[in-house]
């Protein structure tokens, strides 16, 4: 590896680094802020060393990775997240017993497994990726411990992760015997003249879809999400819904334009079942549900749904759309995970729709936030899950995927009836004056860590729903470089 | 500019009243009353200031400025004279509103006044834009608010009724969104501009089948919120649990959100789609004016009542839109303002009788015109025009509307006319079980007060001068009827004398970014030959009285 090779894996070293001092620090004497400012401070870091990525172009580092604008982008976005989900982390660790150290130790493993992804251009690299990324989630999830749902969680998600990935392997193995390769390129450059995929080949790409689709929680591999989501501590919840859904939907992204496999109408077709399915399934299940970690792991999975609509009109402006919708889930995703965690108390984490009654009453400034978040899930303009929704429509119409396009328009209808239902839970009448009250607060400094996260969330929310051409400009720069075939 | 100041007014207004809330309760009634009240004196000064359109030109300010430049987005707005008279009564029952909830709202006033402001806002919105992006952005800024004011301060059925509502508006919107973007694509394939300015977009030529199915998106979201017969169901119910002031914004402005929507954009864009159409959609016109009708007859509760005898009359709106000439949309544009006006009012009346009984089942009522006089005066003025008396402006909305759509379809205009005999019984049934009969009451019932006179005084003032001297009304909304229905008039006599008439100034400070277009699109002839067709003569219309 040359020098230059290092500084366009800035980024990732930050982190590695960061990961090694961490290891250290806790060895030396165990504090919470310290690691919090190191996890923070590292993030940042990270962050920055990527503007000197910024006209990058498309620089490769045999055989494994291809740093170019697309990756740098998925990369900031996720750092983004993951900063924000550390910052709202603090707070809700800060009032738990356990040890609290290692999980942002974790956490950074974690992200660093995500950015491997979004990268990588070979399938050791993506296998990589995943499981440094699923590794960690396996602790994240069942980080506190003694609780019950927290255990069962990790469990659950432990197996199914292993599941899945046996498949991709399985999957990848299939390809590379038909193809002789495990680069993407070299891949794309050994199918590009069959006009139909053999056998061999489909049941490779078959079962991979079936280890991504784990990743990636759509239906039918969808079983473990709201477990998952409703055991896992909120901020970890608010990562996996965002962070390794984005890393994986990137390599999936990359992979896919990179073998141009919207040509195969039999992939196209399981696509588009997989995201029908998802779409309907998300949105017709979260109704039944009242607790809102559920609902929300089922309106990501219909989320899940409607980026793949995106995803499946194969072209630029898909691809942009992907992207756009991504940024617009990722801040909506980790508000309304941020506002979950901050209502939590020592014992567990407010998840029934029941403590979210006359919430606009007790603390007002919480539930608009928590509103805002919720109608941008919804896809209601001034926020950005509208201008998001928009690109998605506008991306299916300009392929013409109409009946795609039809049930996303059909599902964000279902989609509003349990958005709306938790919001008129949080505006109905507080029943005694007692409610009103607020319970008791952190301490102030630890409080204005939370509060300071949701107010940026939810300005940004707004301000890419009123004014989007900022972000349109910085995402067309960066990605018209690298998704051109 | 003063364009954009209408809405920012208000939106600030909405936010201001909110904040002022915290610090007396009273300030944000008096924030509201005063964006409102601004809002209104502006446009009063735009319509006094051009009493009569240049002729040739419809279009009497425009406003744009890019948005979105990488989707062709650009926020644009226009006025034309259906616009002023559409703003002229949004903020008139605006007004209205913001005066009854003054005792009537008494939790969480602050919040409020700030959806009734963001109401008005987005209905300002919709009536303004000439961006379909922005067009369906208003649209549905203005139903969030809408929600939470059914929601939070309706009757006892209020979540069903703000759910519903919610539900259907939001649905039939989403297939409008497919309808724009799909108008977005096919225009920009051909022409290679893509873009979502309303000018431009009225020169997509389309194939017919194309044609189709985008107008059916549209006429989704506005027949829904007209509504039509069979997707009227969300209106009873919303209607009725609604507040007051969220039952007149309802039925006194949003239901012409739709109304306007079919002017605006369904009439011009698809020309031969909606001639196809134009039947089916007569036809579902008169089966909402009966069935309105019959089902109006049929209620006990009086909000319901009144919400039925919107279907009833809104049916006619989509009688005189399908029959594409200028008697019947000018009856049509008369319609919409008269029945905001009317059937405002009568929720208004309902809202001061359950204030005072705390009921609004009419079989409990009865014999009230010897207790509150007033009232009843009041109550008959409304109730005679909404069944149509001749002298308020009911009757010459209907009555246009009827001779514009007699030339159309003669059959569905005679049944049609049933609806006004049948409006009839309904309408004296209500003045029969309130005001007369036996009083089964022991309350005591109020006479109204000062207030509320203040309220109910204004709207008998307009609808008597709507229906006394409706020229001026007629005369502003001419030019801009007759550029919505050019594709259906036209002949090439018309196209002889093509003259240019710039917009008429009426703001002397020119900002740079304000944008004066001349009418480009739209070129009518200077001297209208008279002997071209029927439409095209001028309306004077004197009434009876």
């Amino acid at each position: 590896m040359t020098l230059t090779d290092f500084q366009h894996l800035m980024p990732l070293l930050i982190l590695t680094f960061a990961v090694l001092v961490s290891m250290l620090v806790i060895a030396v004497g165990r504090n919470h802020k310290i690691m919090y400012v190191i996890t923070a401070v590292s993030f940042l870091a990270a962050f920055a060393s990527l503007f000197e990525l910024r006209d990058v172009g498309r620089y490769t580092i045999e055989p494994l990775l291809v740093v170019d604008g697309f990756g740098v982008f998925y990369i900031g976005m996720m750092l983004l997240a993951a900063l924000l989900i550390s910052m709202l982390s603090y707070a809700y660790f800060e009032q738990r017993e356990e040890r609290k150290e290692e999980y942002y130790m974790l956490l950074l493993l974690a992200t660093i497994g995500a950015c491997v992804l979004v990268i990588s251009k070979h399938f050791a690299s993506l296998f990589l990726g995943i499981e440094i990324l699923s590794v960690s989630l396996y602790a994240l999830i069942a980080y506190l411990r003694t609780r019950e749902r927290s255990n069962e969680a990790g469990i659950k998600y432990l197996i199914l992760a292993a599941f899945s990935s046996a498949f991709l392997l399985f999957g990848m193995a299939l390809v590379y015997a038909s193809t002789g390769t495990m680069e993407f390129a070299g891949i794309a450059a050994a199918i590009a003249n069959f006009t139909e995929l053999p056998l061999l080949l489909l049941t490779g790409f078959g079962l991979m879809i079936v280890g991504i689709g784990f990743k990636l929680s759509v239906v039918p591999f969808h079983m473990w999400a709201p477990d998952v989501y409703e055991g896992a501590p909120a901020p970890v919840t608010a990562f996996i819904a965002t962070v390794s859904k984005g890393g994986v939907l990137g390599v999936l992204i990359r992979f896919f334009m990179e073998v141009d496999g919207f040509r195969y109408p039999t992939l196209v077709l399981i696509f588009t079942i997989v995201a029908i399915a998802s779409m309907l399934a998300g949105n017709l299940l979260a109704l039944l549900q009242r607790n809102v970690k559920r609902i929300l792991a089922y309106s990501s999975i219909a989320h899940l749904g409607y980026l793949l609509v995106a995803f499946l009109a194969g072209n630029q402006m898909g691809v942009e759309a992907v992207t756009f919708y991504l940024v617009a889930y990722f801040i909506t995703t980790v508000g309304a995970f941020g506002v979950v965690a901050m209502l939590s108390d020592k014992e567990r984490d407010a998840e029934q729709l029941e403590d979210y009654r006359a919430l606009l009453w007790r603390r007002p400034w919480t539930a608009a936030v928590f509103t805002a978040m919720l109608l941008s899930l919804a896809g209601i303009p001034l926020t950005a899950g509208f201008v998001g929704k928009f690109y998605i429509l506008a991306a299916g119409v300009n392929t013409q995927l109409w009946l795609l396009v039809v049930m996303l328009a059909l599902n964000s209808v279902i989609g509003l009836f349990y958005y709306i239902r938790i919001v008129a839970v949080m505006f109905q009448q507080p029943e005694a004056e007692a409610e009103i009250q607020p319970r008791g607060r952190l301490r102030p400094s630890i409080y204005v860590a939370s509060v300071g996260t949701l107010t940026v969330l939810a300005l940004l929310l707004v301000y890419i729903g009123v004014y989007p051409s900022g972000l349109l400009q910085i995402i067309q720069g960066l990605l018209v470089t690298s998704t051109a075939p | 500019m003063i364009l954009v100041w209408l809405i920012v007014i208000l939106m600030v207004g909405g936010v201001l009243a909110w904040i002022s809330g915290k610090v007396n309760r009273a300030l944000s009634r008096w924030v509201a009353l005063g964006s409102v009240l601004a809002v209104f004196g502006l446009t009063l000064y735009l319509w006094l200031s051009n009493p009569v359109p240049v002729l040739g030109s419809a279009w009497l300010i425009q406003f744009t400025q890019p948005w979105i430049p990488q989707w062709g987005i650009s926020f644009s707005l226009a006025i034309d004279g259906l616009s002023l008279l559409m703003l002229l009564l949004t903020f008139f029952i605006g007004l209205l509103a913001v005066l009854i909830s003054w005792r009537e709202i008494q939790t969480k006033v602050a919040f409020f006044h700030f959806n009734l402001l963001w109401v008005l806002a987005g209905i300002t919105g919709v009536f303004l834009t000439m961006d379909l992006f922005l067009f369906y952005f208003f649209w549905e800024v203005m139903l969030i608010p809408m929600y939470f004011l059914i929601g939070i301060w309706g009757h006892e059925n209020r979540r069903y009724a703000a759910f519903k509502f919610f539900i259907f508006t939001q649905a039939s919107g989403l297939l409008m969104l497919l309808a724009i973007l799909g108008l977005y694509f096919i225009h920009g394939n051909q022409t290679g501009v893509y873009t979502f300015s309303y000018f431009e977009l009225l020169n997509t030529t389309l194939a017919p089948e194309a044609a189709r199915l985008l107008m059916f998106g549209f006429l989704a979201a506005f027949l829904v919120k007209l509504p039509v017969v069979p997707f009227h169901s969300w209106l009873p119910d919303a209607h009725s649990e609604a507040p007051t002031a969220g039952s007149v914004i309802l039925a006194g402005l949003l239901l012409k959100t739709g109304a306007y929507g079919l002017l605006r954009f369904v009439l011009p864009l698809f020309p031969t789609a909606t001639v196809e159409f134009a039947p089916w959609a007569m036809l579902l016109g008169v089966i909402g004016i009966i069935y309105g009708a019959i089902l109006a007859f049929s209620q006990t509760d009086l909000k319901r009542l009144v919400a039925y005898t919107s279907v009833s009359h809104m049916g006619f709106v989509i009688l005189g839109v399908f029959a594409f000439n200028e008697w019947a949309l000018q009856g049509v544009v008369m319609q919409m303002i008269t029945h905001g006006l009317s059937t405002g009012a009568l929720f208004i009346i309902a809202g001061f009788l359950y204030e005072r009984l705390h009921t609004r089942d009419i079989r409990q009522m009865g014999g009230f015109w010897s207790t509150a006089p007033k009232m009843g005066v009041i109550a008959l003025i409304f109730v005679m025009a909404s069944l149509g008396l001749p002298g308020l402006g009911n009757f010459i909305a209907e009555f246009l509307t009827l001779v514009g759509s007699w030339q159309a379809n003669n059959w569905l205009t005679v049944f049609a006319t049933i609806g006004l005999v049948m409006a009839t019984i309904y309408s004296l049934r209500i003045m029969q079980k309130i005001f007369f009969e036996a009083n089964h009451m022991e309350q005591a019932l109020p006479d109204l007060n000062a207030r509320e006179m203040l309220i109910a005084i204004p709207m008998v003032a307009m609808i008597l001068w709507l229906g006394l001297y409706p020229q001026s009304v007629l005369d502003t909304a001419r030019p801009s009827i007759q550029e919505q229905l050019q594709a259906y008039t036209e002949t090439p006599l018309e196209h002889e004398h093509v003259a240019e008439v710039a917009a008429p100034e009426t703001e002397t400070s020119v900002v740079n970014d304000v944008e004066w277009k001349p009418s480009s699109n739209f070129q009518i002839s200077t001297s209208p030959n008279p002997s071209t067709s029927k439409a095209s003569t001028p309306l004077i219309i004197k009434s009876s009285n």
